[in-house]
């Protein structure tokens, strides 16, 4: 916080009482931080405005020297079109779904890593193969899982059936694999919030009389909320932009398309540069209001507002 | 006493099995598809009946996937590379030197983090094209420093803001040249959050899926996840399962042994820019 008092304080002051030092010290700091400041503007400032751009002109890149500017009119194609509606609520749904699942599981999952009384290491590596494991392979296995005569998962089902191939079974095994993958993280998150309730205060609930039901509500959860807004956070904007697992289990057929995967098929498959731009203007514009929305209405630690030191 | 002890014992170790059981089992069935013949491939069983490492050698025989799996290693090196370097000298400054704009940076780079990469991809692919850097190596270096940046930089704060700065000046009391101690005293205070960071930010170089396709069309610059979802059999009667699970295991294999490794750091870095943000 010291640093943000820091311009005023120097204005009052005057120029002068900076010291040498401290100057030194600013142009140091700057100088350091100027490679990854520019390396990360120009890999992401540069091509959302070059995005904008893209997504205000008819651009068909198979004829790309009709390019035109025609204003907004990709927006009102994208909006008024049910492809886009359709994607954007599957992924909502997803989203919603797979994050809520994943707040339980990993809630569960950090309590076991937090009290179990042996093998913690074991579990906590295995916990981790998941989360580092390459998402496309989780993905195949998943697919051949549920391939029929392949798969161990489809050999459960009534012979003849083909989950992927169904709107809603193929949803929600995609939740499934999205669980499976990303349950560890919120998991490591969570745990690393449980290590911070101090064990008195549980030990006092405990000896008050309060059931572990109520120790876990009342006490535990109230202190965890920063860590768990941190990790709703992070996961709900992974989700949003789910991709690998839908691209490999049903590349988005049978009404299972994510916001991502219309923007690829668009660009790749339809070849519109500028309704492909459009799509990702939107996805961008839909990330930012998830992000505005957890940071001012339920007051997640607005990233790098952090007091410090 | 001891009966209820061993039955609180007993019902830990069940809770834990179903824990391993639930992360490692989609990784030991397709481990196990991997090593399946042909002709038992659709028996379903958890363990293959005829071992056969046919699939591996079938997968190393195409330049398709060992030139996929250089692309994948070189790309996931270089980029790891260059963003801890950019992230160290960034994190440095942030956890050491007063200077406004601090906060900003992190911020940023947290924003900059949570960027949908769909978003990044059809102006990529304009601006990769009109460049000639499409399909290349550095067409998917350049992109990949929107996650691994903001990622070396996040954990690397707060990896350095727990490091006793004040050592640097007792060595310098006790006569070390600032270059002894830099080279004595910060390094082997900094380098296992470095190294920790390098490894996080490989993993999800290593991972990438979204750009690989897209900023890709040939195998000079296609790394392995992209490669993989290609993959068309031997020959056109035969499906590419066991080339896919062969090729699953291969790229899974790092991911396994840095878990093995590393499980500790990981989690501390995994977690450490999270809680205290």
């Amino acid at each position: 916080m010291s640093t943000m008092a820091e311009p005023a304080k120097d204005e009052a002051r005057g120029k002068k009482a900076l010291s040498a030092g401290a100057r030194q010290e600013r142009r140091l700091g700057w100088l350091l931080c100027a490679p990854a400041v520019i390396v990360m503007l120009a890999v992401t400032a540069y091509p959302i405005c070059y995005a904008i751009y893209l997504s205000l002109q008819r651009y068909d890149l198979r004829f790309p020297n009709r390019a035109e500017f025609i204003g907004l009119g990709n927006y009102g194609a994208v909006l008024s079109s049910p492809f886009w509606w359709d994607a954007f609520w599957v992924t909502i749904f997803l989203t919603v779904v797979s994050v809520a699942i994943e707040l339980v599981l990993g809630m569960g999952l950090a309590l076991v890593m937090h009290r179990t009384i042996f093998a913690r290491g074991t579990v906590r590596t295995a916990v981790l193969i998941p989360y580092g494991i390459v998402t496309v392979v989780a993905a195949f296995s998943w697919q051949y899982a549920w391939t029929p005569e392949l798969g161990y998962l489809a050999g459960l089902l009534p012979s003849g059936d083909a989950p992927l191939t169904e709107q809603w079974p193929a949803l929600w095994l995609i939740i499934l694999a999205e669980v499976w993958k990303t349950t560890p993280f919120m998991a490591l998150l969570l745990l690393a919030g449980l290590a911070l309730v101090p064990e008195e205060t549980l030990k006092a609930a405990m000896v008050d009389g309060a059931t572990p039901w109520q120790r876990f509500t009342k006490v535990m959860l109230p202190l965890m909320k920063p860590a768990i807004l941190v990790a709703l956070l992070f996961r709900t904007l992974d989700a949003f932009r789910i991709f690998d697992n839908i691209y490999v289990l049903t590349a988005g057929a049978h009404g299972t398309g994510s916001l991502s995967i219309l923007g690829y098929d668009n660009l790749f498959t339809a070849l519109n540069l500028g309704i492909g731009s459009a799509i990702s203007v939107l996805i961008f514009i839909c990330v930012g209001i998830i992000a505005f929305t957890f940071v001012k209405l339920f007051g997640a630690a607005a990233p790098g507002a952090e007091v410090k030191r | 006493m001891a009966a209820a002890g061993r039955s609180h014992a007993t019902r830990w170790a069940i809770v834990n099995v179903v824990v391993v059981l639930y992360a490692l089992f989609p990784v030991w069935w397709i481990a196990a598809l991997s090593f399946k013949d042909p002709s038992t491939l659709t028996d379903g069983s958890y363990i293959p009946t005829d071992w056969t490492w046919e699939n591996y050698k079938g997968i190393f025989q195409t330049s398709e996937f060992t030139r996929a799996l250089i692309n994948s290693i070189g790309i996931a090196l270089i980029a790891t590379l260059i963003a801890v370097v950019l992230g160290t000298m960034a994190a440095y400054a942030v956890a050491r030197l007063r200077f406004p704009g601090k906060q900003v940076l992190i911020g940023m780079s947290l924003l900059i983090a949570m960027f949908p990469p769909i978003s990044l991809v059809s102006p990529l692919f304009n601006i990769e094209r009109s460049i000639g850097i499409f399909d290349t190596w550095p067409g998917l270096i350049i992109p990949y420093m929107t996650f691994s940046l903001p990622l070396a930089i996040y954990t690397l704060s707060a990896f350095f803001r727990e490091i006793p700065w004040d050592l640097e000046k007792a060595a310098k009391v006790d006569g070390a040249t600032p270059a002894q101690a830099f080279r004595l005293v910060i390094v082997p205070l900094a380098a296992p959050g470095v190294f920790t960071t390098a490894i996080l930010v490989f993993i999800f170089c290593w991972n990438d899926f979204l750009f690989a396709i897209s900023l890709t069309s040939t195998e000079s610059a296609r790394t392995v996840p992209a490669a993989i979802a290609f993959f068309t059999g031997s020959s056109q009667f035969q499906q590419p399962t066991g080339s896919i699970a062969a090729a699953a295991v291969v790229i899974t294999i790092p991911i396994i042994i840095f878990v093995l490794l590393f499980q500790r750091r990981i989690v501390a870095g995994l977690t450490s820019g999270a809680v205290k943000g």
